[in-house]
Parts: structure tokens; C-alpha cells; sequence
């Protein structure tokens, strides 16, 4: 991919965190912290669809958004060209472990499963 | 003999700036011999008008022939006398001894470039990237072989005129975070470099020049340091260069 199209989608999710993490943060206000964090309340929060639909959401981007941001680091850290061949792969692999693992937790949570 | 008074009270009537001694201390070393890098120290006279540059080549001409250092215009055209002097990347010609403030100065090779000698390092990569995008007017040939003139705008000339002030001294690329341990990355040079071609109204090689920085080391791997902007000595604002060519890749400009 080209490096203007990936850094459009690392500004991009950027962006569109700012927005829902303020919601997600607007949500957890409604509550103050230790009641926020109770199993109950968690549990309810996993079950009401459209906030689970929010954090996964937020799951994506952030990750999309911070693996990117790690293989740039990398990238300016050492040059080489396997080098920076198993950054990218070793990057998208780590995003895709991350939003999966994220994934299972809340639709297992959502659905009932805990 | 009345001759003789009348002189002397016409030259005691010019003002003399009072002269000082400062030391000077030039980082020495040959990457081919020495082991480890070290700092000779040098008692140089120095006047009011006496420039960085000057004490050096009078440590060279009295006291040290051996001391390698690189210039040629003396008059910060030529880009060839960039230094760490006093810890910040100047121009040694362009750098009075008074307007440094301190009686010790340290003159020290660029960072970001290897050390062929002293104070001389090798630019090699500065002008690799240079060249690489494409730093002349790109036309159609149908243009070229006409007598055609070029006409622009005074406004069209704003455009791109702080940018063709650049003299290649690497002093920007010498201070880059990015370039420090990026050994790929363009660099604020000649990223300033490709906005100047590109947004000159003569050129058509804006779609070449866009493809080339839009690399994994191209003009995304600039973070907004901005140091480079704060260290050239002509004005030319690279940080500024490269927003600008960046509006170009985002659609904000066309
Ligand atoms: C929602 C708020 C956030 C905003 C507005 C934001 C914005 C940005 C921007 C604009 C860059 C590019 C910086 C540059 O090119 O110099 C960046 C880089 C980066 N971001 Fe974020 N980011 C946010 C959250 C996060 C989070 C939560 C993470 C961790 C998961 C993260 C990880 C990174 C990393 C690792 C980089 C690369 C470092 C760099 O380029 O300087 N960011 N971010
Ligand atoms: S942009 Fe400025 S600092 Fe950089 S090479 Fe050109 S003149 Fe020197
Ligand atoms: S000697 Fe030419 S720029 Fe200093």
C-alpha cells in the first residue's frame, strides 16, 4: 500500500478515536468510578448492543492506528530490507491477534457468554 | 616636520574596537587513525568583525596546518562551511566570535554525516537526495525548443522563492531527529527542495516528485521537529516546505 493511502487511515482513525473515546467517556460518567467497574454494570454494559458496537469500534482503530504507529517507529529505528519486511508483516499480524482477541472478548461478553 | 601630528590625530579620530583573545576548541579527528575524537584548544586574537571561520583558518595559517575544514565563498553562499559551533549547526562564515557571547568556542563536525576529517564531513547523501528528486525545471519538449518565454506572476514567484534560496549547507538535515537514525529517510533538504519544483509554475514534474516522497522513508517520516526550519541560515523554512508539499498528498492543495 502506498505510505499516503496508510497515513490518510493513521490520521483518519486518530480522528475518529478522539470522537468515540469522548463517547465512550460520556458513557462511563454516567456512573461514578467503582460502580462503573462492578461486575453487574460491566456485564450490562457488554449486553446493551450499540455500546459494545462502540468500543469494538474503538478496538479497530486503536489498533489499526497504534500498530501503524509502531511500525513507524520501527522503521526509523533500523533500515534493512528483510528488516523492514518482518516489521510490516510482524505489525499487521500483531493488529489482527489484537482486534481478534479484543473481538472474542466482547461479542463472548455481549452475547451472554460470561 | 609638522606633517607627522596631523596624521597621527587623524587616525586616533576612527574608532578601534577593542581586540580580544578567545580559545578556540576544533574537534580533531581522523576516523582512519585516531581511535577516539578530541578537542584541541587554540588562543586565536579576534576583532570585532572576526567570524568563526576567520579563527579557524588563522589556526590553520600560525598554529595547527593540519586542521581540515571546508569553505570557499566566505559569504554564506556556497553552503560549504556548515559546523556545530557553540553546540547549535551555523555557517562558520556567517557566525561572528562577538555575537556568540562567550570567550571559549567549540567547533565541532555536523551530526548526521560521516566525518572524512575534522570538520569536514561527507555529503554523499545529502546530494544523493537532492538529485533523486529531481531538482531542475521539468517541461514538455514541445516547450523547450521553442523560444518561448516563461512568464510568472510576481505572486506566482512567492510561491516557491524562499525555497530556491536553499544553498545545500545540510545544516537542516544535520539537526533532523529523523535522520539521526533513519538512514533512508529524504531529509528536510531536499524535501524543501521538491516542494520548490513543485510548486513553481513552470514545472510539470509534480506527479514524479509526489511519488518519489511518498515512500516508507519519504515526507511521511517527518514528525513537525521543525529544527530544521530554526537552523538554516537562509530563510528557507524546510519544516514549512514539507506541510506544504504534505497538503498536496492529503488533497488539501492541487
Ligand atoms: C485518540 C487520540 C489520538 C490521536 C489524536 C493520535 C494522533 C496521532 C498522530 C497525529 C500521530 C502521527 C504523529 C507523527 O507522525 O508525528 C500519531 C502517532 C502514533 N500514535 Fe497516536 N493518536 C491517538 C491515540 C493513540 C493511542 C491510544 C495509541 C496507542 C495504542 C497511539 C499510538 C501511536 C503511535 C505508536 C504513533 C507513532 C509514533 C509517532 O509517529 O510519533 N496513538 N498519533
Ligand atoms: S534548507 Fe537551509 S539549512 Fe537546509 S540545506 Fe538549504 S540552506 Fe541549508
Ligand atoms: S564559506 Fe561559503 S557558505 Fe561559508
Amino acid at each position: 500500500m502506498r505510505e499516503s493511502i496508510i497515513m490518510k487511515i493513521h490520521y483518519g482513525t486518530a480522528l475518529a478515536a478522539v470522537a468515540l473515546v469522548a463517547v465512550h467517556i460520556l458513557f462511563r460518567l454516567t456512573q461514578n468510578f467503582a460502580e462503573s467497574l462492578s461486575y453487574q454494570s460491566v456485564i450490562a454494559n457488554y449486553q446493551f448492543l450499540p455500546y459494545a458496537g462502540l468500543l469494538e469500534i474503538i478496538l479497530i482503530l486503536l489498533s489499526i492506528h497504534g500498530f501503524n504507529g509502531l511500525r513507524v517507529i520501527l522503521l526509523e529505528l533500523k533500515q534493512g530490507h528483510s528488516y523492514e519486511k518482518a516489521v510490516s508483516y510482524g505489525c499487521i499480524a500483531a493488529m489482527v491477534t489484537v482486534i481478534a482477541y479484543g473481538s472474542r472478548t466482547i461479542f463472548m461478553t455481549s452475547m451472554g457468554m460470561f | 616636520m609638522a606633517l607627522a601630528p596631523t596624521l597621527a590625530e587623524e587616525k586616533a579620530s576612527s574608532v578601534i574596537s577593542p581586540g580580544k583573545i578567545i580559545t578556540l576548541r576544533i574537534l580533531k579527528f581522523n576516523p582512519k587513525i585516531d581511535e577516539k575524537k578530541k578537542f584541541i584548544e587554540y588562543q586565536v586574537p579576534c576583532e570585532k568583525w572576526t567570524t568563526v571561520l576567520d579563527t579557524i583558518l588563522d589556526v590553520k595559517k600560525h598554529l595547527d596546518h593540519s586542521i581540515a575544514v571546508r569553505y570557499s565563498c566566505r559569504q554564506a553562499t556556497c553552503g560549504s562551511c556548515g559546523m556545530i559551533i557553540n553546540g547549535r549547526p551555523r555557517l562558520a562564515c556567517f557566525t561572528k566570535i562577538n555575537e556568540l557571547d562567550s570567550s571559549v568556542i567549540t567547533v565541532e563536525p555536523m551530526n548526521n554525516f560521516p566525518i572524512i576529517r575534522d570538520l569536514v564531513v561527507g555529503f554523499d547523501r545529502l546530494f544523493k537526495t537532492h538529485k533523486k528528486l529531481k531538482p531542475y525545471i521539468i517541461s514538455e519538449d514541445s516547450e523547450t525548443i521553442s523560444t518561448k518565454e516563461f512568464l510568472q506572476t510576481p505572486q506566482e514567484v512567492e510561491k516557491y522563492i524562499q525555497f530556491a534560496n536553499c544553498i545545500k549547507c545540510g545544516l537542516c538535515n544535520s539537526v533532523c531527529p529523523t535522520m539521526a537514525t533513519d538512514s533512508s529517510f529524504i531529509g528536510p533538504q531536499a524535501l524543501a527542495q521538491a516542494y520548490r519544483y513543485v510548486a513553481d509554475t513552470r514545472d510539470k514534474g509534480k506527479d514524479d516528485r509526489l511519488k518519489i516522497i511518498d515512500d516508507s522513508h519519504g515526507i511521511w517520516r517527518c514528525h513537525f521537529a521543525g529544527s530544521c526550519s530554526q537552523v538554516c541560515p537562509k530563510g528557507v523554512d524546510p519544516a514549512m516546505g514539507i506541510q506544504l508539499l504534505r497538503g498536496y498528498m492529503l488533497g488539501f492543495r492541487s
